[in-house]
């Protein structure tokens, strides 16, 4: 039988890499951006992070380095979309295109080492579970209560109303852009750091799609990413436990399931919430367009 | 002061000069395309000016951007809403003000002003769910919290209903009487009239007039604006000709569910006859005009032009034919609003003028073709590559009736052809189409405003929930009496009750 308490625990630190991404993603494109590259940002945190980690011997700065790697690929796509126009959508595939292989070349000197040991926190999970869990309230707080979040929203809602009130749109949005870029690459590093304790090309393995998929499914709201991000978590845990008690499921199916989850319940979330016509798409109104100042 | 700014190809101010007084009601007059907005966009921080000063309250006025613009006590109620619909009429508040109260004192102090000026509003409700009229309130009382010393108020009342630009103007009247200085544009001649105290008239970028709006007419107004006095419409040297188009009894059902089904329309047009035909919205004026164009196909034998059947053809075939028509929402039916000029007159023009060869765009005849239309209506704009979403809504319809009246068409239908659309371009769009009728074609003027059908037509017809009345002549036909037209099949079918 399994163990429901450490069996949530476990589920806490599971959907911890896509909760970090989720919730980054979400600031930005609340700010009206759509940045693609989320996976590109996490395996770049991943790697930055675990190399930092295992050259130092202190896995905390393995995470400071991850954020600041984050944001810092994150700066060619601000870059891009905000200052050269470029198209979000193409920009931010590239971003995950060279994301990936960027991490791919560097991380060859560190395949088959092993990341150092950290201290746990309380009840035994990682002190960045907890960071993660406290970014849910900040977060909202930040969005719904405090001004610059007004103007963060304000600006991804009708940037050119935002224009004319005499708001900088886009150094709102290159800041939220860099702090997706810092979220994910904390996202990114937990996976390498703290779960695998290796680094391996590739790793985050389409978790920064997921985290994508939960920003629009969640309606653009914290609480609902982190609902997302729980249910992600929650079935990559019960497939894992399934594999070790040898279930004749064939091995492929079951590390299919959390994705596959993840992705039908959300849908059916959002098609309840489209058939109830309450409240409608809560999608920021200027998610993913271009801004020209002068228009 | 002698304010100038120039945008690439158009001088948009040149050298304006005026002062605006504390408590007073200032009118800035001016076509579509004069400059008014640009004007207000320097005084608000948006845009700077390339020579000149501006003076508010005896301190040279720089602002940089809105920011310092409302630090120093201008606020600016959009022409086009600058609000953000998701959020809540308070969230709204704060992000206009510099420094906003917490929460709760905002919402108390947006009830007072709500209170003091009659503008009821709930601070807690979301900007999509407000109508246009609370929308502006939201904008004006965004604008009050900051006290400011002058106000700008862009074509306010062009989305409101009457009676709630009535309550705007007792609040502008009330706010000039607290020692507010307003800075009012509108096109709108009658409301300036009754409700300013003063008026600068702009044309052309430049100030040509300023006077007491209260002491002349609209009449005199209008040629200030327009710079001549009204161009009196020709409607001489045309005589009717053969049958050019003839619809028999054309039923249709309704395309969408709000739509008006036809029902069995019939109608002559002549060659050098202008057919009016008007009713109040919704009676059919969209569908009929589909089904004359050819969005909406029709039964055989249906749509005759010169005796060839056009029912089974589509809008490309029937152009081909010689039947074109220009629809009344120049922006996305008309035209293609992120399409240049060049690129819109393909839409139309394509077949007909020979923009297309061998199955490619021949992009120097399209230029050429917009330039033509450019020069000949009298379109001002930066040239044939302008995005048709860039033109002002006067400017737009000069150019879509251009586009159609120089491909020389057999029979021309247009609804609305001046709506939305400032004294002087309305004049022109008219005599364009007079001026078509004379060499020979036929137009059908599809119109909710009766004063145009009857300066326009030689023949009226009322369409009435999609039945279109026998056609009567419009010399000696008085309003009273069109209006009994319209309303002639209402009052059978209550009879038939």
């Amino acid at each position: 039988m399994i163990d429901p308490v450490a069996l949530f625990l476990l589920l806490l630190s599971a959907s911890t890499p896509i909760l970090f991404a989720a919730l980054g993603e979400l600031v930005v494109e609340r700010a009206g951006v759509l940045n693609l590259g989320v996976e590109g940002m996490m395996i770049v945190g991943a790697l930055s992070g675990f190399a930092t980690a295992y050259y130092s011997g202190n896995a905390f700065l393995g995470f400071a380095v991850a954020a600041l790697a984050g944001a810092l690929v994150a700066l060619p796509f601000a870059i891009l979309t905000q200052f050269l126009m470029s198209n979000q959508v193409a920009s931010g595939l590239a971003l995950t295109l060279f994301g990936l292989g960027l991490a791919a070349l560097f991380g060859k000197p560190v395949e088959g080492v092993k990341a150092p040991t950290m201290a746990a926190g309380p009840l035994g999970l990682n002190w960045i579970v907890w960071l993660g869990l406290a970014m849910v309230p900040a977060i909202w707080w930040f969005l719904n209560r405090s001004r610059p979040g007004l103007i963060l929203r304000g600006v991804g809602e009708n940037h050119d109303a935002a224009h004319a009130l005499g708001y900088d749109v886009r150094r709102v949005r290159l800041a939220a852009i860099a702090f997706g870029g810092a979220m994910a690459g904390i996202g990114g590093a937990f996976i390498s750091v703290a779960t695998v304790l290796q680094w391996t090309e590739g790793m985050t393995a389409g978790a920064g799609w997921i985290a994508l998929a939960i920003v629009v499914f969640s309606n653009w709201t914290a609480v609902g990413v982190l609902a997302g991000a729980w249910l992600f978590g929650g079935v990559t845990v019960l497939q894992l436990r399934l594999q070790a008690a040898g279930v004749r499921v064939p091995v492929q199916l079951l590390s299919m399931a959390p994705y596959l989850a993840t992705i039908v319940v959300l849908v059916a979330i959002s098609a309840r919430q489209k058939f109830s016509r309450r409240s409608g798409s809560a999608a920021p109104g200027s998610l993913g367009q271009d801004f020209h100042a002068l228009r | 002061m002698g304010i100038g700014k120039s945008y690439p190809g158009v001088r948009a101010n040149d050298d304006v000069s005026f002062a605006v007084e504390p408590g007073e009601i200032h009118a800035l007059l001016g076509e579509n395309g004069a400059g008014k907005s640009t004007l207000v966009k320097m005084i608000y921080g948006l845009v700077r000016p390339d020579q000149g000063q501006m003076v508010l309250n005896g301190q040279p006025h720089q602002p940089a951007d809105p920011r310092a613009a409302r630090a120093a006590g201008v606020a600016m109620v959009f022409q086009h809403f600058s609000l953000f619909d998701a959020l809540t009429v308070a969230e709204n508040i704060a992000l206009g003000m510099e420094n906003p109260p917490p929460r709760r004192q905002l919402s108390a102090r947006i009830a007072q002003v709500s209170q003091d000026f009659g503008l009821p509003l709930n601070p807690a409700r979301r900007i999509v769910t407000l109508s246009a009229g609370e929308r502006q309130r939201v904008e004006i009382i965004r604008c009050l919290l900051q006290n400011p010393r002058l106000l700008i108020m862009d074509e306010p009342t062009s989305v409101l209903t009457p009676q709630e630009a009535e309550l705007l103007f007792a609040t502008l009247r009330k706010l000039a009487d607290q020692g507010t200085a307003i800075l009012y544009i509108s096109h709108k001649l009658e409301e300036i009239r009754t409700h300013c105290d003063c008026a600068t008239i702009l044309r052309h970028g430049r100030v040509v007039d300023s006077c007491d709006p209260r002491e002349h007419s609209a009449r005199t107004l209008a040629a200030m604006m327009v710079g001549e006095e009204m161009r009196l419409i020709d409607r001489s040297g045309r005589q009717a000709g053969e049958v050019l188009l003839q619809v028999k009894a054309l039923s249709q059902p309704a395309p969408t569910a709000e739509g008006t089904a036809l029902k069995a329309v019939a109608l002559t047009l002549r060659a050098g006859e202008i057919l009016g035909i008007g009713g109040v919205a919704g009676n059919g004026q969209d569908e009929l005009l589909a089904a004359l164009s050819g969005e909406i196909r029709s039964a055989p034998g249906t749509v005759l032009l010169e005796g060839a059947d056009l029912s089974r053809l589509g809008p490309e075939g029937r152009r081909t034919a010689g039947l074109l028509a220009a629809p009344e929402d120049r922006l996305g039916h008309a035209a293609v609003p992120d399409f240049s000029l060049a690129d819109n007159t393909l839409l139309t023009a394509g077949a007909r003028k020979k923009l297309v060869r061998n199955g490619l765009i021949d992009r120097p005849a399209a230029r050429a073709y917009a330039e033509a239309v450019i020069r000949a209506f009298d379109v001002r704009t930066p040239g044939p590559g302008t995005a048709a979403k860039a033109l002002s809504g006067g400017n737009l319809q000069k150019f879509v009736i251009g586009r159609e009246v120089m491909q020389a068409p057999r029979v021309l239908v247009v609804n609305q052809p001046t709506w939305g659309v400032d004294a002087g371009a309305a004049a022109a769009v008219r005599q364009s189409l007079l001026d078509l009728a004379r060499s020979g074609a036929g137009v059908i003027v599809i119109s909710q405003d009766l004063d145009e059908i009857l300066e326009l037509s030689d023949r009226f017809c009322a369409l009435n929930e999609g039945r279109l009345s026998d056609p009567r002549p419009t010399e000696g036909l008085t309003l009273d009496q069109i209006g009994l037209m319209l309303g002639g099949a209402h009052g059978m079918e209550v009879a038939h009750l």
